[in-house]
């Protein structure tokens, strides 16, 4: 099969994308439209004593100024976070009131009080300036750790102290013992730094009111155009769900910061209504770096005891994890279910204990960014157990690999049950490939010129495939995290696979296709993907979590069984054979042995026609299915980093990095490949380059591309990506696991274990600039004698 | 306003323009050519790069009223029915993802294999990185983009 499971197909989709006809939300426009443009705070905390849009409303042009006692005026809803997290006394999170616009506090830079809507966007911004508001400014809390200081300014009232909770997994007494008992303990105090996810595409969104129908149109660049409807609809208040269209076209990547629907989309849909026009908001960088939920943001102190034989025996983890100013969509599930039970690692541990404390800032949202959780997780677990072979004076991939867990299933003690994978093979096909046993050699070599050499490990487990619904609603969720499809072969035998999975940049337009074309043994041409509108797909739960592969094509496999049992009963009864006998190969439906057979696309037509079908069957041939995974998938990997730092300047060079995975079966290479390259080159932007810094007021330090160093070409190596095949997850039809995270879930520690190797100095916090290194080296160095 | 006269890919054309109209504007709002795209506000991201009289140039930063006569070629205009041997190596060589570097990716790509050849300097990959320092993709990680270029490197 030349583009079926494993083969390298090149994609499908390309074509449109490498001549400009791609199809993104601000590509569209439609009659009758005019812009939106936001008045937003230039404080981070304050009360509004009022708006006043008198000299905008009078510009030439001007259709309409809104505001957000207008809008909940008209019934829309509060912004909600869906995932409950109670604490650990039981009480509910303290959701704070988040209206789209404003009504009588700000509380970020960048909150929304008004909307402008004019003929043009340029005229839309100019009059947006042109609203007056009176601001009365409040103390501001611009860093996490001062949100729970005695005295510190409430930013919600229902949320005493900031705190939205006080969680905890584990067993803390246990975990206490085993630290008592311990012959060692090590500990370690570290930060992940904040984040913005920038996804090139900037949000953007056309909403449309149709008056006769009562109906909306919303085109919008989301990851899960259903859940945005529905959240939309339930929710928000916007419309009911059969009168709310959303289409998410082509998106520009997302990672994670297109799932969540924000205040510009709603305002932009009831605006539509108010003002009988079309109305389109499209964000510029800097608005971007002000609205698009942030990720990371975690203060953590750790301690892991080893016994006398240096196995793990208790692992205590304290968080504090920063949600900025309201709770955005999935905020709450990230420090918690996405972070604490992945803290097992690929360790075999019985006694671990995490708490995590979440607080209001007055910065944005903070929400999931490529991995949610499961980055914070690895960077505690994978910097403790490079920590601690440094101190026990032990190889660090010995210590990892004395703690492996060795069989399967296993069972933590934090929920997770790891159903497959091979962790001292894959740590060894890393080493392989790193030339580890070269690396003395190597920074020999490097310290005759001057350079300091390092060798960094990551090994480290996720938990993707998200989720089994049953068990994310008793975690919280408020939704299911099922998927459907939909497999319509048509009359002349080709087929469109409708999903509600949503590729923006995953290339499922190739990868799905290619599970069809393997399944029916068909020319991949004749399959073509529908996805992205909530008017051709009957629902879907969109992608992120690494969930496309092991949930949504799951779903798809589940529907193409039904398919190939009534393509069976229609060739069995026309060709007068068994069922059973019946075989798919060649573009043929055939009677095995025998000289029997129909083309695909005479079955098709059969169906279709249905002057000769069995008895009682239902004409057509378009199968449904819903797939609701009974675990979370679980891939793996070991990433090793190998670092050359000039000792005089602190600048740092990644020499090799090396990537080991374990993703289950592999449907494209070329396309499992392209996702490592890139989650490892967000890990390594995480290590070595970006940093969201807001200073004491609550203003964004770093609101462009002047100012937040995103990864270019010559930051980053090539790198050396290798895969392993024979552990395929046994918890869903194709075996896969998952591959959109791991890079960047993975590559943050092994970065960092590399640096801090080179420099003899272990205390060093990511971004590792330049400037960062330099300075841990000099404070490495002996202070000289007076 | 201002009323401009330029060619763009290959096809004479013209608007009444506010002064202020930036090129990307000017292409993607005027002439609904929205394959150039924006992705900041600070000239650094490279999605909407396009040629200007045969030299690569960053259109969400340039005036449309300053190129009365020039002659602009956008990622519409590079492939003649045939792709581009550029837009065919990133296709073979999965040098996208989202798409929505591409297109700037893919401009300033043709203009630096073009260069280095009439100077006659080997493009190295080290080269290539360098040469990419105005196009940022969040996507591919740039390892596919460097081979990318590199393929067609061999081939134009």
């Amino acid at each position: 099969m030349s583009s079926g499971i494993g083969v390298p197909v090149k994609r499908k989709e390309d074509k449109r994308f490498t001549t400009g006809k791609g199809k993104y939300t601000d590509d569209i426009r439609k009659d009758n439209q005019a812009y939106a443009a936001f008045v937003r705070s230039p404080h981070a905390h304050a009360k509004v004593k009022g708006i006043d849009a008198s000299a905008a409303l009078a510009m030439d042009g001007v259709i309409e100024v809104l505001d957000g006692h207008q809008l909940t005026g008209d019934g829309i809803g509060n912004i909600i976070c869906g995932w409950a997290v109670n604490s650990k006394d039981g009480s509910p999170m303290n959701m704070g009131a988040w209206s789209a616009l404003a009504t009588e506090k700000v509380r970020y830079v960048g909150d929304a009080v008004a909307v402008v809507i004019a003929e043009t966007q340029g005229l839309a911004r100019i009059a947006a300036e042109a609203v007056e508001v009176d601001y009365e400014a409040l103390p501001v809390i611009a860093h996490v750790m001062n949100a729970m200081t005695d005295g510190a300014v409430q930013i919600h009232e229902n949320a005493p102290g900031n705190q939205i909770f006080d969680w905890e997994l584990g067993d803390e007494a246990a975990t206490d013992a085993g630290l008592a008992g311990a012959a060692h303990v090590t500990s370690i105090d570290i930060t992940n730094n904040r984040l913005s996810p920038n996804p090139m595409e900037p949000r953007s969104a056309v909403a449309t009111y149709d008056d006769a129908e009562e109906h909306y149109t919303l085109y919008t660049t989301s990851q899960n155009p259903h859940v945005a409807r529905l959240v939309l609809s339930a929710f928000y208040n916007v419309a009911a769900e059969n009168k709310l269209r959303v289409i998410a076209p082509d998106v520009g990547g997302g990672f994670g910061a297109k799932i969540y629907i924000y205040p510009e989309e709603i305002t932009c849909l009831w605006a539509s209504m108010k003002t009988n026009r079309s109305v389109k908001w499209t964000s510029d960088r800097a608005e971007a770096f002000i609205t698009d939920a942030h990720g990371r943001d975690h203060v953590t102190t750790a301690k892991m005891g080893f016994d006398e034989n240096n196995k793990i025996v208790g692992f205590k983890v304290d968080t504090v994890a920063n949600l900025g100013a309201y709770m955005s969509l999935f905020s709450s599930s990230v420090p918690t279910y996405l972070y604490a039970p992945l803290l097992s690692g690929q360790y075999d541990i019985q006694n671990i204990h995490c708490n995590v404390r979440t607080y209001y800032t007055n910065t944005v949202p903070v929400d999931a960014y490529r991995g949610a959780g499961r980055p914070e997780a690895t960077y505690v677990v994978e910097r403790m157990m490079e920590t601690a072979a440094r101190e026990l004076g032990m190889d660090p991939a010995e210590l990892r690999r004395i703690n492996f867990v060795q069989s399967f299933p296993h069972q933590t003690p934090i929920l997770m049950a790891y159903d497959a994978g091979d962790f001292p093979k894959i740590l060894g096909m890393a080493q392989s490939a790193a030339d580890v046993a070269g690396f003395a050699a190597r920074k020999a070599e490097a310290a005759s010129r001057g350079k300091l050499r390092g060798m960094g490990y990551s090994t480290f487990i996720e938990a993707c495939g998200l989720a089994p619904s049953k068990a994310a609603g008793s975690l919280g969720a408020g939704v299911g995290l099922w998927e459907s499809a939909e497999v319509r072969v048509n009359p002349v035998g080709s087929i469109e696979i409708l999903t509600g999975s949503h590729s923006h940049g995953q290339g499922h337009e190739t990868t799905f296709a290619q599970i069809v074309a393997d399944r029916f043994d068909i020319p991949i041409e004749s399959v073509n993907i529908v996805h992205g509108d909530t008017d051709k797909v009957q629902f879907g739960m969109g992608t992120y979590g690494s969930r496309s592969a092991p949930v949504g094509m799951s779903a798809v496999v589940k529907a193409m069984d039904k398919v190939e049992a009534k393509v069976k009963k229609i060739a069995a009864h026309t060709l007068e054979a068994s069922e059973d006998d019946i075989v798919i190969e060649g573009g043929e439906v055939k009677v095995a042995g025998t000289d029997k057979a129909m083309a695909w696309h005479e079955v098709g037509l059969a169906a279709y026609i249905a002057h000769n079908l069995p008895d009682g069957m239902e004409p057509g041939l378009k199968e449904t299915a819903f797939f609701d995974p009974v675990n979370f998938s679980f891939p793996s990997g070991a990433f090793i980093c190998e670092v050359e730092v000039d000792p005089d300047t602190g600048e740092t060079e990644i020499i090799k990095f090396t990537a080991a995975d374990d993703f289950g079966t592999i449907i494209n290479p070329l396309i499992v490949d392209g996702q490592v390259h890139g989650g490892v080159t967000q890990g390594i932007g995480q290590a070595m380059l970006e940093q969201v810094i807001y200073d004491d007021d609550g203003q964004l330090l770093t609101g462009s591309y002047m100012d937040y160093t995103m990864p270019r070409a010559a930051d980053v190596p090539s790198y050396d990506v290798s895969h392993m095949e024979d552990q395929p997850s046994p918890n869903n039809p194709l075996g896969v696991k998952g591959c959109g995270e791991a890079g960047a879930i993975g590559s943050p520690p092994a970065v960092i274990n590399a640096i801090t190797d080179a420099i003899g100095n272990n205390d060093l916090a990511m971004p590792a600039t330049p400037q960062a290194v330099w300075r841990a080296i000099q404070a490495a160095k002996p202070v000289a004698a007076e | 306003m201002t009323t401009i006269n330029m060619t763009v890919n290959g096809k004479a054309v013209s608007g009444d323009v506010p002064d202020q109209t930036l090129l990307s504007e000017f292409l993607r709002e005027n002439l609904r050519l929205t394959g150039t795209h924006v992705g900041c506000d600070t000239s650094q991201c490279g999605a909407c790069v396009v040629h200007i009289n045969g030299k690569p140039v960053k259109s969400c930063s340039t005036l449309a009223a300053s190129l009365d006569g020039a002659d602009v070629k956008t990622i519409e205009g590079v492939s003649n029915g045939e792709l581009h041997p550029m837009q065919q190596a990133f296709n073979d060589n999965h040098g996208l993802q989202c798409g929505f570097c591409t297109p700037g990716m893919i401009m300033t790509s043709i203009d630096m294999v073009e260069r280095y050849k009439a100077a006659g300097k080997d493009l190295t990959s080290d080269a290539i990185r360098a040469e990419l320092e105005g196009n940022i993709c969040r996507c591919t990680g740039y390892h596919n983009i460097v081979k990318s270029i590199e393929d067609a490197a061999a081939k134009m």
